[in-house]
């Protein structure tokens, strides 16, 4: 618990870094 | 998507295919082409994306909107990064 | 703060919304989350819809995802398309295919910004029609032959996944790698006449986890919608996306009439936000009103925040949860641990059920029978609708939802 604890900890820190966040969003509100 | 190397000696504009919406966290962009939806996290970046458009080239756009000196590299690679993207385009004026 | 913890709190507008333009549909699909058939009297008039559509301007809406019913056989529906194109509303639309000649699917190969998502729900004939009637299958591949000869390609392919096609994933894959397509599968739900197939439908635990496998082997290859978080507490890799509901903070419905519900899957007066034909219009409903509002609060795990799985799965799906008269702050019925299951055996068969509002359910439409697959069919349909839709209440004799809680 507390390793996994501190690599989600670190990998936070390195994205709180980045300016940009991309995701795509093609599969949503597509329902049925 | 660019297929050139981020240059910031060039000018840059808002690819015609993306939409820039503000937003109090910073604003979101997104790509009609590419349906990605990017998340600029600065209102900063924010400044630098809507300076290019005037700029003569990035490093301009980057003093323009007053992003501090040792923060240059940081906006700089992000803007490289929406380069990539195709977020960003060189103006061709 | 990541992206998705600002989608959590909700934004001053939608990222994207489904846009349900119709009731009206060439099929009865078993499955049907809006249970579509007939056109209602009360649907938005092609003025109402382009007066919709400037607000979404306004509000920066990225994307529209058309559908219905079958939205193509609204005879302004291909207006409606340009006039949200030409407003940079981008738009995809939901098909079964029946109007996608190959002069149409020209026009569409020409349009920029229109994307067509063509829903098919098995790999075969013999798995797909039993779900979305006779000849549906051959209709939809038409379609996509039509799209494909005209260039159209990375159209979406979408899959309902029921216990009847999870083992046909790799068909589906190829079918549309065949046509230059996109994979996008879906999870069941047990909304609209969803809600009497559901229990006949639905994965079986043990797909559940050949699923997931699938799902992070093929990565962000295979669109999802984002629908299938509640599975993440299998393993130890999160399937790519939000992995957030994002009902009332950054997608909504507006269904035919005008109606301003949280989610597609939740056509129900518990969801009902507004309408956008109130005073203030969609930009009111999106900012104003008190569900929504409630929906952007933190969310408390009720009786899952125990749950060493709470963290990835965030207790599933509301609308699954609440059409199967489970509580919203409890597991979700596909429980991957079994708390659904347990829960739902809690409930009893006996219990009331929330029942799905607005049927507009075609009368006279049988279910299918004799079919090479075997599907036993939930309870019979009503034998007497009324005459217009929305005649009586769906709701009346029932329990209000109150009571139920």
């Amino acid at each position: 618990m507390s390793e996994n604890h501190t690599v989600t900890t670190a990998e936070a820190d390195i994205e709180e870094d980045l300016l940009v966040e991309e995701v795509s969003i093609d599969g949503m509100c597509g329902v049925y | 998507m660019s297929t050139e190397a981020f240059a910031p000696d060039r000018p840059y504009r808002l690819s015609p295919s993306v939409a820039l919406r503000p937003e109090p966290f910073g604003a979101l962009v997104y790509d009609f082409t590419t349906r990605k939806l990017s998340f600029l996290k600065t209102r900063l970046l924010v400044d630098v994306v809507h300076a290019l458009e005037e700029a003569p080239d990035a490093h301009a756009a980057l003093r323009s909107a007053e992003v501090p000196d040792g923060q240059h590299g940081q906006y700089l690679d992000a803007l490289a990064g929406l380069a990539s993207a195709g977020t960003i385009e060189v103006r061709g004026d | 703060m990541k992206l998705v913890e600002h989608f959590q709190h909700g934004l001053d507008a939608p990222i994207c919304l489904t846009w349900e333009l119709t009731y009206a549909c060439n099929l009865s699909c078993v499955h049907c989350l809006s249970s579509s058939g007939r056109r209602d009297p009360r649907e938005l008039s092609t003025a109402e819809c382009k007066a919709v559509i400037d607000d979404l301007q306004r509000l920066q809406v990225f994307y529209i995802n058309i559908g219905g019913g079958e939205p193509t056989i609204r005879s302004d529906f291909w207006e409606i398309v340009e006039y949200a194109v030409d407003h940079q509303v981008g738009v995809k639309f939901s098909t079964n295919g029946v109007r996608i000649t190959p002069e149409r699917a020209r026009w569409l190969a020409e349009s920029d910004y229109v994307d067509v998502q063509l829903s098919l729900d098995g790999a075969t004939p013999e798995v797909n029609d039993p779900v979305r009637g006779d000849g549906s299958f051959d209709t939809t591949m038409t379609a996509m032959r039509n799209l494909r000869e005209a260039g159209f390609t990375g159209f979406k392919i979408s899959v309902v996944m029921t216990r009847h096609n999870i083992g046909q994933l790799d068909e589906f894959k190829r079918i549309a790698d065949e046509f230059d397509a996109q994979l996008r599968i879906t999870r069941l739900r047990p909304s609209g006449r969803g809600a009497d197939t559901w229990d006949e439908l639905h994965p079986l635990p043990e797909q559940q986890l050949e699923l997931y496998d699938w799902l992070v082997a093929h990565g962000e290859d295979v669109l999802t919608g984002d629908s299938f978080f509640h599975l993440n507490a299998l393993g130890s890799t999160p399937l790519p996306g939000l992995n957030l509901c994002g009902a009332g903070r950054v997608v909504c419905l507006i269904d035919p009439i005008g109606d301003v519900y949280a989610c597609p899957f939740a056509i129900h007066d518990e969801f009902l936000a507004g309408n956008v034909r109130d005073e203030g219009g969609f930009t009111s409903v999106w900012r104003e009103s008190e569900l929504f509002n409630r929906l952007r609060e933190p969310q408390t795990g009720g009786a899952c925040s125990s749950c060493s799985a709470f963290d990835t799965c965030q207790g599933g799906c509301m609308a699954a949860k609440f059409f199967t008269g489970l509580p919203l702050d409890g597991p979700d019925p596909e429980c991957v641990k079994g708390n659904g299951q347990r829960a739902l055996e809690l409930v009893g068969a006996g219990a009331p059920k929330p029942t799905p509002d607005k049927d507009h359910s075609r009368p006279g439409k049988k279910k299918q029978s004799g079919v090479p697959v075997a599907i036993g069919w939930g309870p019979p349909e009503p034998e007497r609708l009324p005459d217009r839709a929305c005649d009586t209440s769906p709701l009346a004799g029932m329990p209000s939802p109150k009571e139920m809680r």
